[in-house]
C-alpha cells in the first residue's frame, strides 16, 4: 500500500520535473551553458491558463517562451525624450517634466513592466528612460504619447447633416477641408467609405459655471478598464467625473442617431479595421460609457493612459536605441555560470558529506530549481538582481530543510533505531522547525510586498515575491520530493549497505532493514 | 560537549567590539555613501574605431577613478557609460583653451588605452557623444521606505515567534532575542558598509539593499532552526535547568549551522572568485551578514535566552551597586 503511494508521488514528482525543464529550457541556451555543446534551443510550454474576464471563466493557451528578464540582467530600450513646447511656449518645462516623468512611472507601472528607470537631464528639457523587454515602437507609444482624449462630434449644417470633406484632405487641427469642398450628408445615408472624411469638430457642452468647454479626458475619472464584450471583444469602460456626467448627457442629447469620435492627441482613434471609431449614440449617457472596436493591445494602451493622466506637454522621442544589461552582459553571464558551478560544489559537498541521501537531496534541488524556474517563467515574475537573491536564499532554505532533517536522522541512529525509524523520525523531528521558520519568512515577504506595493519601491516588491515563491516550492520540495526519494531507496538493495547512508555513526544496533514483524523502536515520531 | 552558554559575557562583548567601530561610523556623516542610482550624475555615450570589450572598457574607467562606472553595450563597439558627477564637465569649450575638466581626463585616457573615438556619423574624434548630467533613477526614499518594511516585518516577527513558541514560558522574550540578532546583523552589515564607504569609497545602492533584505530573511531563519530545538529539548526535560537545556540544544544544532552556512558561503565565495565584477559588493553584503546571521543565532539569541533565565542583568546591576546587606552570591558564573 505504502510502496504504491510512494511510487505514485514518485511518478508525479518525475512528470512535474520533466514539465518543468522543458519549459525553462533557454531559448538562448549559449548564454546560460558551456557552448561547446550544441544544446537544443528551448521553445518554451504553451500552458491551458485559465483567467476570470469580467466575471466570465475563460480558458487559453499561456505561452511562455523566454524568461522575463529586468533590466539589470538582460537590458531593453533606452529612450530619449525631449519636452516639445512650440505649442505652449509659456509652459514650465521643469514642473511639467517633474508631472510628466510621475505620469511616465505610472503608465510603465501600469503597463507590468518592473523595474524601469527614468531619469531627468539637469538643466535640460529631456528624460532619460530605459525599460526592460518591451520592444522600442511599443516603448515610444507607451510613454511617449500625451494622452489627451477628446469627445468629438460631426461638424452640422443647419439641417443637422454631417458635413464631409468631398475632393480634397479632411484635417483635424484645427478641423477643416484642406483643397476639398466641405458637403454635407444625410446621417442616415453616411456610408462607411464616408466616415473617414467626416469633418470632426470638438464636442462641447455647457458646464455648472455657465461657460462652454471642450469635452476632454479631463473629465473622466481615471478608472477606465478594459473587459470582454458578450462576443469576446475587448471594450473600454469609461467613468465621468462629477462634473464631466451633465457635460456628456448635454452631448449624447444633442447627438441622439449622430456618431461621436474619440481622438487621442488630436487623432482620431482607429478600430482594428483602421477605420475611425465613431460610435453611433443611441441613448443618453452621462456617468458611464464605453468605447468598442479597439484591438485588445490597443484598449489596454489607451486604458493605461487615460488612468495615468495627460502628460502636460507633449514629449517627442528623439533618440531610441536597444541597450543591454545595466551590470553588464559579461558580467552577468560570467555569475550565471558562476552560479551553476556553485550549484553543483553544494550537491557535490552534500553528496560527500550525507552520503546517497545527500545524492537524493541533490536530486531534489534540481528538482527545485527547475519548478522554482518553470513558476519564474509562467506566471511571469519579471527577474531582477533582487529576484536572483531572493532565489539563491530560497535555495540556502530548501538545502538547509534537508541538512535539518539529514543531521536528525544521524542523531536517531546514533540513538539506536533502525534505519527505517531513524529516517521517519528525522523527518517528522524536523518539521516543525521547517514550518517555523518557512512561515516566518513568507510572513516578512507578504509584509515587505505590502510595503514595497504602498511607496512603490519595486525592488523590496519583487523580492518579497520571489522569496515567497521560493519557499512554498521548499517546502514541497525538502518535504516530499526528498521523503519519497528516501522511502523508495530504503526499499532496495541498496539500503543493505549501511556506510552509504551514514558516515560517523558506529552501528551498535542497527538492522539495515527491519525485519518483518518485528516493529522498529518507534515509528510514530512526534511526542515522547 | 562544548560549553557554549557558559563565556556568554565574553561573546556579547566580542560582537559589541566588532559593531561599536561601524555604529560609531555610521554616527558621523556621511554615514552611507549613496551611489549613483540615487544622487545621479553624468552619463555619455562613447563609440570606439576599434573592437573593446566591457569589463576592458570598465576596468579602464576604474583605473581612471571611476570604479562606481555602469557600463552598458548599445551598439558595436558603444556604450552607455554613467558615472558620478564630473567635476568641470561645462559643455562646449568657449573662447581660448578650456581649463582641463574631468572629462578631458576621461577621454584623454580612454584614448590612451583604446584608441580613435567615432561620433554619431562615424567620423573619427575626440570627444564623447551626448554628455549630459542626469538626476538619480532611484528616489532616496526607496532607503527610507524600506527602513519602515523592515521594521513593520521586524514587529511582525516579534509577534509570530511569541505565538509559534506560546509552549514555552515567556514567549515574548524569544521574539525580542531573534529581533535582536536581527539587528545585531543588520546593524554589522551597514557598519561596515560604512566604513568600507568611508575607507574604500564603496557606494551604497539597490543591490545593497537586496542584500540586506537577504541578510535578515537568513537571520531569523536560523534563529527559529535553532530556537525550536531549545524548544523541543524543554519540552523533554533535557539538562538540568535551563542555561543546560540551550547548551545541549545548540551543540546537537552545531553540525547543522555550520553546514548550512557552508554551504551558503560556498555558493557566495565560488561567485565573488569566477563572477561578473558588478555584483562583487552584492555578495560581500551576503557573505557578511550569513556569516554573522549564523554568529548571531548561537551567540547572541540563544544566550539572551539564558542571560534573562539566569538574571545576569540583575547579578550585574547588584555587582556594580552593591547594597549595604549583602547576601555575598559567590557564584559568578551559570
Amino acid at each position: 500500500m505504502r510502496g504504491w503511494r510512494n511510487r505514485t508521488l514518485l511518478g508525479l514528482i518525475l512528470i512535474l520535473a520533466v514539465f518543468s525543464v522543458v519549459t525553462v529550457w533557454p531559448s538562448e541556451p549559449d548564454r546560460y551553458l558551456p557552448s561547446f555543446i550544441p544544446w537544443p534551443i528551448g521553445q518554451g510550454m504553451k500552458l491551458p491558463w485559465v483567467k476570470v474576464d469580467n466575471g466570465a471563466i475563460k480558458f487559453y493557451l499561456k505561452e511562455a517562451r523566454a524568461m522575463r528578464l529586468g533590466l539589470d540582467l538582460r537590458g531593453g530600450t533606452r529612450l530619449v525624450l525631449q519636452a516639445d513646447t512650440s505649442q505652449t511656449p509659456d509652459v514650465n518645462v521643469d514642473a511639467a517634466l517633474t508631472t510628466a516623468t510621475n505620469i511616465i512611472e505610472r503608465r510603465v507601472n501600469a503597463f507590468g513592466v518592473s523595474e524601469s528607470e527614468i531619469q531627468r537631464v539637469k538643466g535640460g528639457d529631456r528624460l532619460v528612460i530605459q525599460l526592460p523587454g518591451i520592444d522600442p515602437a511599443q516603448a515610444a507609444k507607451l510613454v511617449g504619447q500625451t494622452a489627451e482624449l477628446e469627445f468629438r462630434q460631426p461638424k452640422l449644417d443647419a439641417n443637422n447633416d454631417i458635413m464631409t470633406c468631398q475632393g480634397g484632405t479632411v484635417t483635424y487641427n484645427p478641423p477643416g477641408c484642406d483643397g476639398g469642398q466641405e458637403t454635407p450628408v444625410p446621417a442616415s445615408s453616411l456610408t462607411q467609405a464616408m466616415e473617414n472624411s467626416v469633418i470632426w469638430v470638438p464636442a462641447q457642452a455647457v458646464g455648472s459655471d455657465g461657460l462652454e468647454k471642450d469635452l476632454t479626458g479631463r473629465f473622466l475619472k481615471n478608472n477606465t478598464f478594459v473587459s470582454a464584450s458578450n462576443v469576446g471583444l475587448p471594450v473600454l469602460n469609461f467613468e465621468m467625473t462629477k462634473d464631466g456626467a451633465p457635460l456628456l448627457e448635454q452631448v449624447t442629447n444633442r447627438l441622439i442617431g449622430l456618431p461621436m469620435g474619440f481622438f487621442l492627441d488630436g487623432q482620431p482613434i482607429r478600430g482594428t479595421d483602421n477605420n475611425i471609431l465613431a460610435p453611433t449614440v443611441r441613448a443618453v449617457i452621462s456617468d458611464k460609457g464605453i468605447i468598442e472596436g479597439l484591438s485588445a493591445d490597443d484598449a489596454r494602451l489607451l486604458s493605461i493612459q487615460l488612468n495615468g493622466g495627460a502628460l502636460p506637454v507633449p514629449l517627442k522621442v528623439i533618440q531610441q536605441e536597444e541597450v543591454d544589461a545595466t551590470l553588464g552582459e559579461d558580467s552577468v553571464q560570467q555569475s550565471v555560470i558562476a552560479g551553476e558551478v556553485a550549484l553543483l560544489i553544494v550537491m557535490l559537498f552534500m553528496t560527500l558529506f550525507y552520503r546517497l541521501p545527500g545524492a537524493l537531496a541533490s536530486l531534489a534541488l534540481f528538482v527545485y530549481t527547475s519548478i522554482v524556474l518553470a513558476v519564474f517563467k509562467v506566471w511571469p515574475v519579471t527577474l531582477t538582481l533582487a529576484g536572483i537573491a531572493a532565489f539563491v536564499l530560497s535555495v540556502g532554505m530548501a538545502v538547509d530543510a534537508n541538512i535539518l532533517i539529514f543531521e536528525r536522522t544521524k542523531e536517531e541512529l546514533r540513538a539506536g533505531r533502525s534505519l527505517v525509524a531513524a529516517i521517519e523520525a528525522g523527518f517528522t523531528r524536523a518539521w516543525s522547525s521547517i514550518r517555523d521558520s518557512n512561515v516566518s519568512t513568507l510572513i516578512t515577504c507578504a509584509i515587505l510586498y505590502w510595503f514595497g506595493d504602498q511607496f512603490g519601491a519595486s525592488l523590496v516588491k519583487g523580492f518579497a515575491f520571489t522569496l515567497a515563491i521560493g519557499v512554498l516550492v521548499s517546502m514541497f520540495s525538502a518535504i516530499m520530493v526528498t521523503r519519497t526519494f528516501l522511502r523508495l531507496t530504503i526499499g532496495t538493495p541498496l539500503a543493505r549497505h549501511l556506510g552509504w547512508w551514514v558516515g560517523d555513526v558506529e552501528p551498535v544496533r542497527v538492522a539495515a532493514t527491519p525485519v518483518p514483524g518485528v516493529p522498529p523502536p518507534s515509528i510514530s515520531g512526534g511526542e515522547e | 560537549m562544548f560549553d557554549f552558554v557558559k563565556r556568554r559575557d565574553f561573546y556579547y562583548l566580542l560582537s559589541l567590539l566588532v559593531l561599536v567601530p561601524g555604529i560609531i561610523s555610521l554616527i558621523v556623516p556621511p554615514s552611507l555613501k549613496p551611489g549613483i542610482e540615487f544622487t545621479g550624475g553624468t552619463t555619455f555615450t562613447v563609440r570606439f574605431a576599434q573592437a573593446v570589450h566591457q569589463d576592458a572598457l570598465r576596468a579602464a574607467l576604474s583605473e581612471l577613478g571611476h570604479p562606481e562606472a555602469i557600463v552598458q553595450g548599445t551598439g558595436e563597439n558603444t556604450f552607455l557609460v554613467r558615472t558620478r558627477e564630473l567635476k568641470g564637465a561645462a559643455a562646449a569649450p568657449e573662447i581660448g583653451p578650456a581649463p582641463p575638466s574631468e572629462r578631458d581626463a576621461i577621454e584623454a585616457g580612454l584614448q590612451q588605452r583604446f584608441g580613435d573615438f567615432l561620433d554619431n556619423n562615424g567620423n573619427v574624434s575626440n570627444r564623447f557623444i551626448d554628455f549630459a548630467s542626469v538626476s538619480g533613477t532611484v528616489s532616496e526614499e526607496i532607503g527610507r521606505n524600506a527602513g519602515f518594511a523592515v521594521i513593520a516585518a521586524s514587529v511582525a516577527i516579534l509577534l509570530y515567534i511569541s505565538w509559534a513558541f506560546r509552549a514555552v514560558p515567556k514567549p515574548f522574550l524569544w521574539g525580542a532575542a531573534a529581533v535582536v540578532a536581527l539587528l545585531h546583523d543588520a546593524v554589522l552589515v551597514l557598519g561596515a558598509f560604512s566604513i568600507f564607504g568611508k575607507v574604500f569609497g564603496i557606494e551604497i545602492n539597490t543591490m545593497f539593499l537586496t542584500g540586506l533584505l537577504t541578510v535578515m530573511g537568513f537571520s531569523v531563519h536560523d534563529t527559529i532552526v535553532v530556537f525550536d530545538r531549545i524548544r523541543e529539548n524543554l519540552r523533554r526535560g533535557e539538562g538540568r535547568d535551563f542555561s543546560e537545556c540551550v547548551n545541549v540544544s545548540l551543540n546537537q544544532t552545531l553540525a547543522r549551522s555550520v553546514n548550512t552556512s557552508f554551504t551558503v558561503v560556498l555558493v557566495l565565495v565560488a561567485m565573488l572568485l569566477m563572477g561578473g565584477v558588478t555584483i562583487r559588493d552584492f555578495l560581500l553584503v551576503l557573505l557578511i551578514g550569513i556569516i554573522s546571521g549564523t554568529y548571531s543565532s548561537i551567540f547572541i539569541a540563544s544566550q539572551l535566552l539564558v542571560t534573562w533565565e539566569e538574571r545576569d542583568i540583575q547579578r550585574l546591576f547588584r555587582k556594580l551597586l552593591p547594597r549595604r546587606r549583602q547576601p555575598a552570591p559567590v557564584e559568578t558564573e551559570g
